[in-house]
């Protein structure tokens, strides 16, 4: 293998609240090659959002980076100064939000916004913005964009608007495109849409992509590795379909059997007990023992990351391996 | 349906849109101003059995939250009139009965900010004399402890919960007023994978321990599938498929439904397969001119010369089973 | 563990400001003064058995013919300032909350009947606010106590009828917002009677605003009150506000004793500037923009 375009080693974002540390992020460690799809599984308050934002180094105060590292491309981001990861950031790496509003300027036109996109990391001239951004709608399904570029964010509907928003992402050619969330408040039909470009996209343009997402389903149609999250740690991780196949720990299990679509409908769903922990007052071991059906006196430490080939987990009682023991 | 518990006769809901006093006078000295109606329910007629639960699905804009407004008595229909139990919902443009009641989507803004969630729960009961003061204490601890909660919670406010916990104190609330019928509006839609599984079992389990009819509206087919006996398929403003959950699912009989279905994500287990997407052509065109014909006619893989004249009525096509497509009934694939 | 109730959350974070707990604290010191005038003040400024002459426009340190010390002077009656100033803030403070608490109860009432009722009513009434507030509240002010003669009752009337608008405003906005959330709709469909909802739930709701409002604007009654007595128009001579000790040391001024009116403002001053930097951390408090 080739060494990795992204190497996030042991990294650790806390927000320093009135009430308290609030480790949202402790100890994440992922690798990620070109043309790569990660997607990062996890329920709200798992931290999987804020780790998206701590690679851009786009954590707002009171958090930040408390430790660890974050290799891109070679460089240290967490070290770097933020004028040259300003350089980065829409160059290098791009991000998707949930919200394509927080992307889009609502007074400016799409194309003036894209032309300004382009001009912040050099390319200039009208001929050649135009026609990037032209290029860069018509990939992503955008009928008639080189009329469409003299429009306004709200001349477009919430789907299109996404679409603007990924076409501008894509303007430099990221080696690393990171979505949160980028179709949880579409509708399926359009959802269906732009998963469809995106896998077309990351295959054309060989880009690395991480996709935040609290689906199962949008991610194992997608994602050939996944890593899913539970307050602040990554309790699981490995190529999607083992992972979904077979998950080792009991979180992932109890996610899968939450699905309706798994169930014999009208029966009841295998739920997880209890619901998340608050980041302020997590338990010693393991986070996830007080709602673990295998929880035992040993999950009072915290378990370590275990390794076996591709996969890890970090769990002391993993599940599928009981004939090994 | 021959015991119809819930009937909704011909309903339709215009929404004008909001023509200010500055906009009247731009109209009068010629600007062009936007009059359009829009017909965000369009001559719907639906009828629910005792203790039967209808799922109502489309897509955002659809009409669906909208229906679910009229039967829960919160919009007056245009026209139309729905009733439980031969008893009209609302007349004289109020609500009347007090045997439907509604759970919203958002827990975090269905439930006053202000307001102990006990005092929220008994609000409605005292108002209708389902309790009284003295014994509001232990009315209200019965359906938190009904909808899985500690009855001390009552006196806390509803920022100490989470969101799951909300919607069971929104659910209690319903309860309290001894409804015959549930109107759910995308109940689970906001809450996380791992509660969302514990709400649903709970509407399972109130289903089976209360008889309780439910319309639920979702956008979400599998919880749909997982809750609901029937099925309607809603599309700007208009019923296009009913019938039984399990046999729409299997056999869609319009060309929609099929299309929603094959665009909801599937779990994949096998390694490297490429699953491929199928995407619906094109967007919801705008509620405010929908295309004549059937509305869904710019979208579907079948439109023909027919469908962009002709409005498709809902008819039967098949046992239960009713359709809006002009070539309906299909054969199974 | 988080303090419960709104309230009690509310107070939590109000503390966290110096500022606005100092101007707290000078609100209800001025307030506690001017209802316990009678006690605190050295002399009753108004009986006249108490006033000598020769006591008159003297310097602030002064030690009367009543044997105490006149520490902020007196006027040209010979009545000691502080006294007058202390029974001044009680009529000044009486006329901004009785005009305040009218405003609001009317103007409040308006606003929150238009945005339930809706439609027509709705129109009119929230038109006929807005054309009012076309004109500035003192010029109502003004002519309403100059066609209503002086006296309490119709000073106080003269005040309500030029702030009530902006209660109204505010209420119909803020419940126009809150009455398209989810819990009204709940409200209705439960249904609960129509009293309820705006009562229990829709006035509640619409409280922040609306104490923000109220605080400003009773500040700005008392500042109207002392205009419209500088001027001569408001309250009848046997009610001294404070506007009106500004009022009738003004005369004095250029020859040197400052005084007489310089002491009534710097209380006018103070009381207005608190009441508005407790308004001002209210204000910060209920706008969720302003959240952390």
């Amino acid at each position: 293998m080739t060494a990795p375009l992204l190497e996030v080693d042991n990294l650790a974002t806390h927000f320093f609240t009135r009430a308290g540390v609030v480790k949202a992020v402790d100890g994440v460690s992922f690798r990620l090659s070109k043309g790569e799809v990660m997607g990062l599984v996890g329920e709200s308050g798992s931290g999987k959002s804020v780790t998206g934002f701590s690679l851009l180094g786009l954590v707002d105060p009171p958090g930040r980076i408390a430790s660890g590292a974050v290799r891109f491309e070679g460089q240290d981001l967490v070290s770097m100064r933020p004028s040259q990861l300003r350089r980065l950031r829409g160059k290098r790496i791009a991000m998707v939000f949930q919200d394509p509003a927080t992307t889009l300027n609502p007074v400016i036109t799409i194309g003036e916004q894209m032309r300004m996109a382009l001009e912040a990391h050099g390319v200039t001239g009208e001929q050649a913005t135009r026609a990037r951004s032209v290029a860069v709608l018509t990939r992503v399904g955008i009928p008639d964009a080189a009329r469409r570029l003299g429009a306004y964010p709200h001349e477009f509907s919430g789907g299109m608007r996404q679409r603007v928003a990924i076409a501008i992402a894509l303007l430099h050619d990221p080696a690393l495109l990171i979505a949160d969330e980028p179709t949880t408040a579409l509708d399926v039909s359009i959802q269906a849409q732009i998963l469809a470009e995106m896998k077309a996209l990351v295959a054309d343009l060989g880009m690395a992509l991480i996709w935040i997402s609290h689906d199962l389903a949008t991610v194992s149609s997608l994602a050939d590795k996944i890593a899913v999250m539970y307050a602040g740690r990554i309790v699981e991780a490995g190529p999607t379909a083992a992972v979904l196949r077979n998950p080792r720990h009991p979180y992932t299990r109890g996610l899968l059997d939450s699905l309706p679509a798994r169930a014999e409908p009208g029966r009841d769903l295998v739920q997880i007990p209890g619901s998340t922990p608050s980041l302020l007052s997590l338990p010693p071991g393991c986070a996830f023992a007080p709602r673990c059906p295998r929880a035992d006196a040993a999950c009072q430490v915290m378990p370590e990351l275990v390794t076996e080939r591709l996969r890890q987990h970090r769990c002391h009682h993993p599940l599928g391996l009981e004939v090994a023991t | 349906m021959t015991d119809a518990f819930l009937n909704i006769e011909n309903v339709s809901r215009r929404f004008a849109p909001r023509v200010s006093f500055g906009d009247r006078i731009a109209a009068r000295l010629g600007q062009k101003v936007d009059t359009r109606i829009t017909h965000a329910v369009d001559g719907v007629s639906l009828s629910v059995a005792k203790g039967e639960a209808l799922g109502l699905v489309g897509e955002s804009g659809c009409g669906k939250s909208t229906l679910g407004r009229v039967v829960a008595g919160i919009l007056a229909p245009s026209s139309g009139a729905t009733s439980v139990a031969g008893e009209p919902v609302m007349s004289g443009g109020r609500k009347t009965t007090t045997r439907v009641q509604m759970i919203f989507q958002d827990p975090f803004a269905s439930l006053d900010p202000r307001m102990q969630v006990g005092d929220t729960i008994a609000e409605g009961p005292l108002a209708h004399g389902l309790t009284t003061k003295a014994q509001a204490r232990d009315y209200v601890g019965k359906w938190l402890t009904t909808v899985g909660l500690d009855p001390a919670f009552a006196a806390r406010y509803p920022h100490q919960f989470s969101g799951g916990q909300r919607q069971r104190i929104a659910i209690a609330r319903a309860l309290a007023m001894q409804p015959d019928m549930l109107v759910c509006d995308e109940p689970v839609a906001s809450l996380d994978v791992s509660i969302q599984a514990q709400i649903i079992n709970l509407f399972l389990k109130l289903r089976r321990e209360l008889n309780l009819t439910m319309l639920f509206i979702s956008h979400d087919l599998g919880v749909v599938r997982h809750l609901c006996d029937r099925v309607a398929i809603m599309y700007l403003g208009r019923i296009v498929e009913l019938g039984e959950t399990q046999a729409v699912y299997a056999a869609p009989q319009h060309p929609y439904t099929q299309a929603l279905l094959d665009s909801v994500p599937k779990l994949v287990l096998d390694d490297g397969v490429t699953t491929s997407f199928k995407p619906i052509a094109g967007e919801l065109p705008s509620p405010l001119s929908p295309p004549a014909g059937c509305h869904f006619h710019l979208r579907c893989p079948l439109a023909a010369e027919r469908c962009r004249e002709e409005r498709p009525l809902l008819r039967e096509v098949g046992a239960a089973r009713l359709s809006a497509c002009h070539f309906a009934p299909f054969a199974p694939a | 563990m988080k303090p419960a109730s709104p309230i009690a959350r509310f107070w939590a974070e109000f503390r966290e400001s110096r500022v606005a707990l100092a101007a707290l604290a000078v609100v209800v010191l001025m307030i506690g003064v001017a209802l316990l005038a009678p006690l605190v003040a050295p002399q009753d400024p108004y009986d006249l058995a108490n006033l000598v002459l020769m006591d008159a426009r003297r310097p602030p340190g002064f030690v009367g013919s009543g044997g105490y010390t006149h520490i902020l002077g007196t006027d040209a009656q010979g009545r000691d300032l502080f006294s007058a100033i202390l029974y001044g803030l009680r009529i000044s403070l009486e006329m901004g909350l009785i005009a305040g608490s009218c405003a609001f109860v009317i103007g409040v009432s308006l606003g929150l009947g238009a945005a339930y009722v809706g439609g027509r009513w709705e129109a009119f009434i929230m038109r006929v606010i807005d054309l009012q507030l076309a004109f500035p509240a003192i010029l109502l002010a003004l002519v309403l106590s100059a066609l209503l003669g002086q006296g309490k009752a119709q000073f106080i009337t003269a005040l309500t009828a030029a702030q009530y608008a902006y209660f109204a405003r505010t209420a119909h906005g803020a419940a126009a917002a809150e009455r398209g959330k989810d819990y009204i709709e709940a409200a209705l469909s439960t249904p609960l009677p129509g009293w309820q909802v705006v009562f229990r739930h829709i006035l509640p709701n619409c409280l922040p605003p609306l104490i923000v409002i109220a605080t400003v604007q009773v500040a700005n009654a008392i500042a109207l009150e002392a205009t419209l007595s500088f001027l001569g128009v408001g309250l009848p001579v046997t009610e001294p506000s404070l506007g009106m000790l500004i009022s009738n040391g003004f005369q004095y001024m250029l020859s040197g004793r400052y005084w007489i009116s310089i002491y009534p403002g710097i209380a006018l001053i103070v009381l207005i500037v608190a009441i508005n930097l407790v308004g001002d951390q209210i204000r910060d408090q209920v706008n969720p923009r302003l959240k952390r």
